[in-house]
């Protein structure tokens, strides 16, 4: 799908008011339905999978794997480093994934599947496509170095991170990719800054972007129709690609599982989590704010972030959360109409 | 089988893991009712006709629609729409356009020559309805729609009742009304005009009727006593009302005054205004605020130059000039006395201060209860006496067409288990879909279409209707402003956001099925159906 037919897709919905932003719609035909609205989703990540319920991980992958399942018509080979998405889908001998699906260490997902990707083009197989996954922990520390090796060399893998903002299975300990004031197992909320510290903490894509690789797209569980438009034309990409996609944790988040799609959304409403495009070094496009809110919202329903509503202190901390905010929404432009809108 | 280097166990699928066993919750698909069929007082299942119609089917919509009420090209004209009063989408944006869609298929109906189904099955039983309006006529339809002969016996020169004799033409077209009185007719539902009803008994036993659904309305006109001088001009809103239809026009002068604060005096003065008075004043005793008019009423009212004169009682009509008292409102609410006097010059005064019921065919029937002159019913509609029943403005009840068409309804469902010697028992009603059972992220903002409304100047002159309808583009857009409260319209949704794939896709029209094999009970689907259709219940463990 390029980027004009789902602008125009997206316009055409907005006729439907009933379902513009479900997951599909009687009313449209099947093509222009998203991959989950159809009955005959590969369903690459199945039933019988341990993770949590509501787990956001679980649902961003499996919306992520359909659409390039979908697009390279089963011609997909998935490389996963170690984290929740490995241990809660592929508990030996037994496994959730239905396709080629490897798995080796925690930091080496990026330069595995560089090399899965170089053994296709021997094998004369260039229709065989590679993504690699992994969780937060697995990509912005302990996979960071292959990773950007595999950007800098443009090889021919597309990257999707789901960020949960932590190391969860592990007993939810702070990751690089951890918000700060979060607490964790590592980052306890007490002393005079609670929870992770401010100033701390990177932001990859970013830092992908910084690459100069060809797309960069940032995407959450809230928003499935824009979640598979970018994963769609990052299949449609040759040369290093990355999608980071904000997937909340109820386990980790301490946040009631049936949270998991309204956080994800807040946190993109709240300006705290900016849905961005980017293309060879430069941002393209974001995604407008529907209904602002202020970040309280997002965070109070997280146990994680408890402390910022205790007292003067915490509140403090709750405004200069704000501010980083603010500043995503000038940044990135989050205010406005949508393009085609 | 042979395993590569290090491994031991045949690799197999997680479908062999049954999470279900996670679950402390469970989620159902449900049903809710939504708030505009809770509040119709004609009981339509709006929800389920606009599904149809915004699926561009109007004619299904249509028969849906006219299971319950067979008068939608009226109901679209005259209904005071508590649907739309009561429509969550209000809370997003604005209402949807309940009442102008229902017109469109109304009159689409019309246009096309839609018929109704006949009866398939004859019960061999014979019901009179006496009155020929709004609550008759709905009776008749769903009586004879059940397979009962029915006769309808009206005192007047055409049906219709209050439809015809008191709504003006400028809010309802005759050929409209016509045609959908002669589409109940065609059913094969007898119409006898001009056969006032004397004596009911006589009359069941003359034409051997097993029951009979009384519905003669309210058209007496109520007077107050008003000290009046000769040669004063005074007649009642009623009458003037009924005489529109006559060759004779009431001839009523420049000046005109109406007395009363309900809808009735609100469409006397627009009749006069259309009738040449340069000069129609409503005088009412209370504020704007306190008036029964329906609002948008006054306000076309005031559009066409009707002026109000609030706070103010009639005390003496003379010739030409009205004496009127200047009220205040107590803390209650009341309007109490002044003692300031002021004049009103005057041709004549119409007085809109309520109807009462004309009981006189009832009289000498046994066991029959009156109560400030309306006749009082059980909930099933029938009145003291066994096989007679009753509805409309006759019964305690608040006067509309919808009320009316309700009743007709209510007691046709009621007189068919009553001559099958069984008592009808309505379906328990599903729990309410209110607004906080809604997810309304996943509905884009679009606000009301407004149908046109005639011009100021051919409205004061003209009896052409005041508002027009909608054409089908934008009928359509309004049909699918409805958000489908409490019931499944198949967007996915549940399918999509079901981490675990434990959400069954059955295909269109069939909705979907829980896998509870697999479900975790984790509750996304139901928190994220944007239309509270998915319910979670606790698992008994």
């Amino acid at each position: 799908m390029s980027d004009s037919t789902a602008n125009a897709a997206t316009q055409k919905l907005r006729f439907y008011q009933k379902g513009t932003f479900t997951v599909g719609n009687r009313l449209v035909p099947d093509a222009e339905r998203s991959v989950q609205a159809s009955i005959d989703r590969s369903n690459a990540l199945t039933c019988g999978h341990r993770a949590c319920q509501g787990c956001g991980e679980a649902l961003g992958a499996r919306y992520a794997m359909d659409v390039a399942m979908r697009v390279t018509r089963g011609n997909l080979i998935a490389v996963n480093a170690t984290g929740c998405l490995e241990v809660f889908t592929t508990p030996y001998p037994e496994t959730s994934w239905q396709m080629p699906w490897l798995h080796s260490l925690f930091g080496n997902a990026a330069a595995v599947a560089t090399g899965v990707a170089a053994a296709m083009r021997v094998k004369s197989r260039p229709e065989v496509r590679v993504i690699a996954q992994g969780g937060d922990g697995g990509t912005t520390d302990i996979g960071f170095g292959c990773l950007s090796g595999m950007f800098e060399r443009n090889d021919d893998v597309l990257y999707i991170c789901y960020d949960n903002e932590g190391y969860m299975n592990t007993g939810v300990q702070r990751s690089s990719a951890t918000p700060p004031t979060a607490r964790t197992a590592t980052t306890p909320a007490m002393g005079p800054e609670p929870g992770n510290v401010f100033g701390t903490g990177k932001s990859l894509p970013r830092i992908a972007v910084a690459h100069g690789i060809p797309y960069v797209a940032t995407a959450t569980v809230a928003d499935l129709h824009d979640l598979e438009r970018k994963v769609s034309k990052a299949m449609g990409i040759h040369g290093a690609r990355y999608i980071h996609i904000h997937v909340p944790c109820p386990l980790g988040w301490g946040s009631a599982s049936h949270d998991t799609i309204r956080l994800a959304r807040l946190a993109v409403e709240c300006g705290l989590f900016p849905v961005f495009e980017a293309e060879h070094g430069a941002v393209t496009n974001s995604r407008k704010i529907r209904r602002p809110v202020p970040v309280d919202e997002y965070l109070k329903p997280q146990r994680r972030f408890a402390h910022l509503f205790k007292d003067a202190a915490g509140a403090k901390r709750l405004a200069h959360l704000q501010a980083i905010a603010d500043h995503n929404i000038v940044e990135y432009k989050l205010l406005g109409q949508e393009e085609g809108a | 089988m042979k395993h590569p280097f290090a491994i031991t166990l045949d690799s197999g699928s997680s479908l062999a893991n049954l999470t279900g066993s996670w679950r402390t919750m469970r989620p159902v698909y449900v049903d809710r009712l939504p708030p505009c069929n809770h509040a119709c007082p004609a009981g339509e299942n709006i929800q389920d006709w606009l599904y149809h119609a915004e699926s561009g089917d109007y004619e299904k919509a249509w028969r849906v629609l006219t299971q319950d009420n067979p008068l939608p090209a009226v109901m679209g004209r005259v209904c005071y729409h508590p649907c739309e009063g009561a429509c969550n989408r209000a809370q997003v944006d604005e209402a949807v356009g309940i009442n102008s869609v229902e017109r469109f298929l109304g009159d689409e109906a019309i246009k096309r020559n839609w018929r109704f189904t006949p009866p398939e099955q004859k019960t061999g039983k014979r019901v009179l309805v006496v009155g020929a309006g709004p609550s008759g006529l709905s009776a008749a339809y769903h009586l004879r729609r059940m397979g009962h002969a029915v006769a309808i016996h009206d005192a007047g020169p055409a049906a219709g009742g209050m439809m015809r004799f008191g709504i003006p033409k400028y809010r309802l077209p005759r050929d409209v009304l016509d045609a959908e009185i002669k589409r109940i007719l065609d059913l094969g539902v007898e119409l006898k005009l001009n056969a006032k009803v004397d004596n009911i008994l006589e009359t069941m036993k003359v034409g051997r009727f097993d029951a009979a659904f009384l519905a003669v309305g309210a058209h007496i006109g109520k007077r107050a006593f008003i000290p009046a001088g000769s040669a004063s001009k005074v007649l009642d809103a009623v009458t003037l009302l009924r005489s529109m239809e006559g060759e004779d026009k009431p001839l009523l002068g420049r000046r005109v005054v109406v007395y009363g604060g309900g809808n009735t005096a609100i469409d006397a003065a627009r009749t006069a205004r259309r009738m040449g008075a340069t000069e129609a004043i409503i005088v009412y005793r209370r504020t704007r605020e306190r008036m029964p008019a329906h609002d948008f009423e006054v306000e076309e009212a005031l559009q066409e130059g009707i002026m109000m004169k609030w706070l103010s009682t009639i005390k003496r009509v003379d010739e030409g000039v009205l004496t009127v008292e200047k009220m205040r409102l107590d803390e209650k609410g009341f309007p109490q006395p002044t003692g300031e006097f002021e004049t009103l010059e005057t041709d004549s005064l119409v007085l809109a201060l309520g109807q009462d019921v004309d009981l006189s065919l009832l009289d000498g029937v046994p066991e029959l209860e009156i109560k400030d002159g309306t006749v009082q019913v059980t909930s099933n509609m029938m009145t003291g006496h066994a096989g007679i029943f009753a509805g409309g403005d006759m019964v305690p009840s608040e006067r509309t067409v919808t009320v009316a068409v309700g009743h007709g309804k209510k007691a046709a469902r009621h007189i068919d288990a009553w001559l099958g010697g069984a008592v009808y028992a309505a379906p328990e009603k599903h729990e309410l879909a209110s607004f906080d059972k809604l997810n309304t992220w996943y509905y884009a903002d679009a606000p009301k279409t407004v149908r046109p409304m005639l011009e100021g100047v051919r409205r004061q002159s003209t009896f052409e209707e005041v508002q027009g309808g909608l054409d089908e583009t934008n009928a359509l857009y309004e049909a699918r402003r409805c958000l489908s409260c409490g019931n499944c319209f198949e967007c996915d949704n549940c399918y999509g956001v079901c981490p675990d794939n434990a959400v069954i896709k059955l295909g269109p029209g069939n909705r979907f099925k829980f896998n509870y094999d697999y479900c975790k009970g984790c509750s996304l689907c139901a928190t994220e159906c944007p239309c509270g259709a998915i319910k979670m219940v606790s698992e008994t463990i």
